[in-house]
C-alpha cells in the first residue's frame, strides 16, 4: 500500500524534533498506544461502575426487603427508600449493570484496548492505517460511556427493561418508569458505541490486512492478531445490524410506527399500532447479540493464547487449528442466535437448524481447549499473573462451555430458559473468562504499555481472590436456576408460599453467592492499587520481561511515535519458537533469520 | 444516621488499609533482588500447588453442590413430557459432569506436575496431525448423538397435541394472569383486543361485545363524544400542549372506532357460540391429572413468559402473535404433597420474561386433580360461563344495538 510508506515516513521524520503538547499527547491523542491506554482506563472504570451496581442488587436479592444503609448511602430516599431497594430500582440496576459489562467493559475493554496496543506492535507497523479514526473511536467510546452513565440519575430512572431491552416493554414508557428519559438515553449512547465499534473495527481490520511489516505473512502472525482480526470482522458485520434494531426502537418510541408493536393495552390506554412484530426485535438484537459473545471471547482466548505459549516456554500447541477453529467460531455464530429464542412461537423446525448449529461451535471450542492443555503438557511454566489468569480462563471456558451444551438443546432449554442457571452459564464462559483473558492481558502487558512492572506479589493475592470469588458466585447459580428460580425477580420470597423446600434453596444459595460476590469485589482493590500505583512508581520494566518471540518487545521501553526508532523490523520467522531443539536460548525472536539449514516451522 | 458514619469510616479504614499495601508493594520490591518479572522457583511451586489444591476444592464444592441441591431443586417431573425432559437433563449432565472432571483434571495437573524446574526444558512439540483430529472427532461423535435425542424429543414437546386434548387460553398482563377454559365445546372463542372493556377483559368476540366497545368508544366518559365536545367548547381554552394531547387522542379513538364499525360489518353471528361458553378463571388454574392440554397463549401488553417449573414447560406470551404449548400433567397436587413431605406445596404458573416491577409477583396458583374431583369442579364452572357471568341477558342473535348509524365523524 503506497501511503503505507508515506504515513510511516512521516512518523519517523517526526519523532526526533516533536515536544508534543499535553492536550494531543494525553487527551486529544491520535497514537495506538496512546489510545489504547485510554480506552483501558475508561473500560476500568466504567467496569468498576458495574460492579459496583452488581454489588447493590445483589444485597437485595440475598436478603430481600431488609433494610442496608449500603443502600440507602449510594441509591438515596429516592430509590431506596428507608434503605430497601426499589423494584424498578433494582432491574434499572441489572440492566445498566448488563450493558457496561457486556459493551461498555468486555468489548471496549478488551477489544478496544488490546487491538489497539497489539495489532501495530506485533505486526510491526508505525500506527494504526488512520490515527484520526483511531482517536474518534476512543472519544465516540467516551462519549457513550458517559451518556450511559448519565442515564443512572435521570429522575424517571435508568432503563429497566434488561440488557437486552426487548420491546414492547423496552417501547413503552407506560410499562416501566425506565422507558422513559432513560431508555432513551440507553439508545443514544448504544447508537454512539456502535459507530464508535465500527470506525475502530474497520481500522482494525485495514491496517492487519496493509501494514504487516516485511515478512510478517498471514501465517506468521501471533494468534492475538488472528483472534482481533476474526473480532473486527465479526463487530462490522453484526453491530450494523443491532444499530437498526435500535433505530427501529427509536422510531417506535418517538414517532407512532409500528415494527415492534402490535395490539397493545398498556396502562388502560389502547394503542392503535398493529402488524409489527416484538420477535423482529429479538431476530435484530440477537443478529448482533451472538456474534457480540465472541467479540467478547475471542480477543480474550488470543491473548490467553499467547500468554500460554510464552510461559509454557512452548510453541502452541496446533497452531493451524487455533486459526482454523478462531474463523470457525466467527463463522458459526453467525447462525446460532435462534437459540437465545427457543421459547418466543419460533418455528420449531427453525428451531431444531439453531440446535445443530449452535451445537457445532463446541467442536472448535474442544479443539482450542485440548491445544491449551497440551500446550501446558510437558512444559516449563512460568506461573506468573498472567499466566495464572490464563489458565483461570481455560478452566472457566470449559466449566460455562459445558452448561452451553444443555442450553443449546432446545428440548432442555424449554425448563432452564430466563432461569438462573443461563446467568450462571453466560458470567462463567463470557463474563469470567474474558476478565480473566483481560487480566491475563494487563498483567502481561503491562511493562508494554507503561513501561514499568506490576507488583507479582499483589497479583497473586489479586488473581486467587478473583478466582476463589468468582467461581463461588457463579457455580451455586447453576443450582438456583435448576431449582428452577427466574433470572431477574426482585425477591424470591413468594417461593415461600408454594414451595418451602425450593424457597430455603434459594435464601441458602443467594446468601452464599452475595458473600463471594462481596469478596471478589472487595478483592479488585488489590488490582487497582496494583494497577495505578505501577504506573508511577513501579519498578523500571526490562526491554522483554517474559522472554518473548513477538515484536512488541523489540520496541524500545520508553514509548516513542512510531514504535521503532530507524526501520521497521523483518520478520523471519513464526511467533512460536520456544525452546526449540538446538537453539541456544529457549526462545528466538520473529526478528531472528533461520539459521542456516534451520528449518521454518 | 449512625450507620452512615460507620460506612464513612469503613472508607476511612479502606483508605487506611491502601496505605498498608503500598507499604507493603514497597517493601516487597525492595527484598526482591530480582525483578518482578522474574517469578522465583519457590513462587512457581506454590502457585502451582494452589492450583492443583484449588482444582481440588472446586471438585469437592461441586460434588456437595450436587448432593445438597442438585437433584432436589425443582424435585421430579409433574408431567409427562417432564419426565422425557429429565431424562434427556440427566444423561447430559452425565456427559457434560465427565467432561467438566476430566479437562479440568488434566489442566490443573499440567499446571502442578509441569511446573518450570531449573535444567528441565520444555519439550517442543508444535503439532500432532493424529491427536488433533481425534479431539476433533470425539467430541463431533458425542454432540451427534446429544443433537438425535434433542432433536427427537424436542420434536415430541413442540408438535401438534392430540386432538382429544383441552383447549385453554392463559392471557397474560401487568401482573397477573387469567385462564380461560374452552368450555363444552372444546372451542375457544375468538378475541380481539379492541374489544377489550371491563366486563370483556380477554376481549372476546361475539356481536354483544362488539356493541359494547363501540358504545364505549362513543359514549364513555372519556368517548368520541365528550371529547369533540370539548374539543369544540368555544368557551375552553387549552394550551398548544393540551390541545394536542386532545387531538391526538381523539384520532386515535377514531381509528378504533372505525375498525371496530368494519368489525362489526364483517362479523359472523355464529361464531359467537364458541365464546359464549368459554369459562373464565382468575387466581387459580385447575387442571386434570393425566389430560392433555393445549395451551393458547396471548399477552395484553407487553412480553411475559408461562412458566410452569414443575410440569417443564415454558413459553413466551407475546403481543399481536399466538404463541401455544402443550402438556399433560401426571401427578396430582396431593400426590405431590405427598411426594415432597410438604403440606403446602403447590404448583404455580411464573411469568418469566421480564415485564416490569412486579414482575417477581406474577403468579398464579396451578392445582390439579385427579379426574372425579376435576370433572366436580368443571361442573359447577360450566354454570358460570362468559355470557352468564356478564351478559346475562344477551340473545344468541345480535340484539338491537346502539345507533351508530346516526354517528357522523368530524
Amino acid at each position: 500500500m503506497a501511503s503505507h510508506d508515506a504515513h510511516a515516513h512521516g512518523h519517523h521524520e517526526d519523532h526526533h524534533h516533536h515536544e508534543e503538547h499535553f492536550i494531543s499527547k494525553y487527551i486529544f491523542s491520535q497514537d495506538h498506544k496512546m489510545i489504547g491506554k485510554q480506552f483501558l482506563m475508561t473500560a476500568v472504570f466504567m467496569g468498576l461502575v458495574a460492579m459496583m451496581l452488581s454489588i447493590l442488587f445483589r444485597i437485595q436479592i440475598a436478603w430481600p426487603g431488609e433494610s442496608s444503609d449500603f443502600l440507602s448511602f449510594f441509591l438515596g430516599e429516592k430509590w431506596a427508600p428507608n434503605g430497601v431497594l426499589k423494584e424498578d430500582m433494582y432491574l434499572g440496576l441489572v440492566t445498566i449493570h448488563g450493558t457496561i459489562m457486556v459493551f461498555f467493559l468486555l468489548t471496549g475493554g478488551l477489544s478496544g484496548t488490546f487491538s489497539n496496543i497489539l495489532i501495530p506492535l506485533q505486526l510491526g507497523a508505525r500506527d494504526m492505517a488512520s490515527g484520526f479514526l483511531n482517536m474518534l473511536s476512543f472519544w465516540g467510546f467516551a462519549l457513550s460511556s458517559i451518556i450511559m452513565l448519565i442515564s443512572l440519575f435521570v429522575e424517571s430512572g435508568p432503563a429497566m427493561a434488561g440488557w437486552t431491552v426487548y420491546p414492547p416493554l423496552s417501547a413503552l414508557p407506560q410499562a416501566v418508569s425506565g422507558s422513559g428519559l432513560g431508555m432513551t438515553l440507553w439508545l443514544v449512547s448504544m447508537t454512539i458505541f456502535i459507530a464508535s465499534s465500527l470506525i475502530g473495527s474497520l481500522n482494525y481490520i485495514v491496517t492487519i490486512i496493509n501494514l504487516r511489516t516485511k515478512g510478517m505473512t498471514m501465517s506468521r502472525m501471533p494468534l492475538t492478531i488472528w483472534a482481533f482480526f476474526v473480532t473486527a470482522i465479526l463487530g462490522v458485520l453484526s453491530f450494523p445490524v443491532l444499530l437498526s434494531a435500535a433505530l427501529l426502537l427509536m422510531m417506535d418510541r418517538l414517532m407512532g410506527t409500528s415494527f415492534y408493536l402490535s395490539d397493545i393495552i398498556v396502562g388502560g390506554e389502547m394503542l392503535t399500532n398493529h402488524g409489527g412484530s416484538p420477535i423482529l426485535y429479538q431476530h435484530l438484537f440477537w443478529f448482533l447479540g451472538h456474534p457480540e459473545v465472541y467479540i467478547v471471547l475471542l480477543p480474550a482466548l488470543g491473548l490467553s493464547s499467547e500468554i500460554i505459549a510464552t510461559n509454557s516456554r512452548k510453541p502452541i500447541f496446533g497452531y493451524k487449528a487455533m486459526i482454523g477453529s478462531i474463523l470457525a467460531i466467527g463463522f458459526l455464530s453467525f447462525i446460532v442466535w435462534g437459540h437465545h429464542m427457543f421459547v418466543t412461537g419460533m418455528n420449531p423446525f427453525l428451531g431444531s437448524v439453531f440446535v445443530f448449529t449452535t451445537l457445532l461451535i463446541a467442536i472448535p471450542s474442544a479443539v482450542k481447549v485440548f491445544n491449551y492443555i497440551t500446550t501446558l503438557w510437558k512444559g516449563s511454566l512460568v506461573l506468573t499473573p498472567a499466566m495464572l489468569f490464563a489458565i483461570g480462563l481455560v478452566s472457566t471456558f470449559i466449566t460455562g462451555g459445558v452448561t452451553g451444551i444443555i442450553l443449546a438443546d432446545s428440548a432442555l432449554d424449554i425448563m432452564l430458559h430466563d432461569t438462573y442457571f443461563v446467568v450462571a452459564h453466560f458470567h462463567i464462559v463470557m463474563g469470567m473468562s474474558a476478565v480473566f483473558g483481560m487480566f491475563a492481558g494487563v498483567y502481561h502487558w503491562f511493562p508494554k504499555m507503561f513501561g514499568r512492572m506490576m507488583n507479582t506479589r499483589l497479583g497473586y493475592a489479586h488473581f486467587w481472590v478473583t478466582l476463589v470469588g468468582a467461581y463461588g458466585v457463579f457455580f451455586p447459580m447453576h443450582f438456583v436456576g435448576l431449582a428452577g428460580a427466574p433470572r431477574r425477580y426482585y425477591d424470591y420470597s413468594s417461593y415461600s408460599e408454594f414451595d418451602n423446600n425450593s424457597f430455603e434453596l434459594m435464601v441458602d444459595l443467594n446468601q452464599i453467592i452475595t458473600a463471594f460476590a462481596i469478596i471478589a469485589a472487595v478483592g479488585q482493590v488489590l488490582f487497582l492499587f496494583n494497577f495505578f500505583y505501577s504506573i508511577f512508581r513501579g519498578p523500571k520494566a526490562p526491554q522483554n520481561p517474559w522472554n518473548s518471540t513477538t515484536l512488541e518487545w523489540t520496541t524500545p521501553v520508553e514509548h516513542i511515535h512510531g514504535n521503532w526508532p530507524g526501520e521497521l523490523p523483518t520478520v523471519h520467522r513464526w511467533p512460536y519458537d520456544y525452546s526449540k531443539p538446538g537453539a541456544a536460548s529457549d526462545f528466538i525472536t520473529q526478528i531472528t533469520p533461520l539459521e542456516e539449514g534451520e528449518e521454518e516451522h | 444516621m449512625e450507620n452512615k458514619l460507620i460506612i464513612l469510616l469503613v472508607i476511612v479504614l479502606g483508605a487506611i488499609a491502601i496505605a498498608q499495601l503500598v507499604r507493603i508493594y514497597e517493601i516487597s520490591s525492595k527484598l526482591r533482588k530480582t525483578g518482578e518479572h522474574e517469578i522465583s522457583n519457590r513462587d512457581n511451586n506454590l502457585n502451582g500447588r494452589m492450583m492443583f489444591i484449588f482444582m481440588l476444592l472446586l471438585f469437592g464444592f461441586f460434588i456437595y453442590l450436587m448432593q445438597a441441591y442438585g437433584w432436589t431443586g425443582r424435585g421430579s417431573a409433574a408431567s409427562d413430557e417432564g419426565v422425557e425432559m429429565d431424562w434427556l437433563l440427566n444423561l447430559n449432565f452425565v456427559i457434560i459432569i465427565a467432561i467438566f472432571f476430566f479437562t479440568n483434571f488434566l489442566l490443573f495437573y499440567f499446571t502442578w506436575k509441569y511446573v518450570k524446574k531449573p535444567g528441565v526444558p520444555a519439550y517442543y512439540y508444535p503439532h500432532n496431525n493424529k491427536l488433533e483430529l481425534i479431539w476433533t472427532i470425539v467430541p463431533a461423535v458425542v454432540l451427534a448423538v446429544i443433537i438425535i435425542l434433542g432433536l427427537q424429543t424436542w420434536s415430541h414437546l413442540s408438535g401438534p397435541s392430540k386432538p382429544e386434548a383441552e383447549k385453554i387460553e392463559l392471557f397474560s398482563k401487568q401482573f397477573d394472569w387469567t385462564a380461560r377454559y374452552s368450555g363444552a365445546d372444546n372451542t375457544l372463542g375468538l378475541y380481539d383486543y379492541k374489544l377489550t372493556l371491563d366486563n370483556n377483559e380477554l376481549a372476546l368476540l361475539t356481536s354483544n361485545t362488539i356493541d359494547s366497545a363501540l358504545n364505549n368508544m362513543f359514549n364513555s366518559s372519556t368517548g368520541i363524544r365528550s371529547l369533540q365536545k370539548l374539543l369544540n367548547n368555544r368557551d375552553t381554552i387549552f394550551s398548544d400542549s393540551t390541545l394536542n394531547v386532545l387531538k391526538m387522542d381523539l384520532s386515535r379513538k377514531e381509528r378504533l372506532y372505525r375498525f371496530l364499525t368494519q368489525m362489526k360489518e364483517n362479523h359472523n353471528p355464529k361464531l359467537d357460540a364458541s365464546a359464549w361458553d368459554d369459562i373464565i378463571q382468575k387466581d387459580t388454574l385447575y387442571l386434570c391429572k393425566g389430560q392433555e392440554y393445549e395451551i393458547a397463549l396471548r399477552a395484553k401488553d407487553v412480553i411475559h413468559s408461562a412458566y410452569f417449573p414443575h410440569f417443564r414447560a415454558q413459553m413466551n406470551t407475546v403481543p399481536g402473535m399466538a404463541t401455544r404449548m402443550k402438556f399433560t400433567p401426571n401427578k396430582t397436587t396431593k400426590e405431590m404433597r405427598q411426594e415432597k413431605n410438604d403440606e403446602n406445596f403447590n404448583y404455580v404458573l411464573m411469568c418469566n420474561k421480564i415485564c416490569g416491577g412486579a414482575h417477581y409477583k406474577m403468579k398464579m396458583i396451578v392445582v390439579v386433580l385427579d379426574k372425579p374431583a376435576y370433572k366436580k369442579w368443571m361442573d359447577a364452572k360450566k354454570k358460570m360461563t362468559f355470557k352468564d357471568q356478564y351478559f346475562p341477558v344477551a340473545a344468541t342473535t345480535p340484539a338491537a344495538s346502539a345507533d351508530t348509524t346516526a354517528v357522523t365523524m368530524n
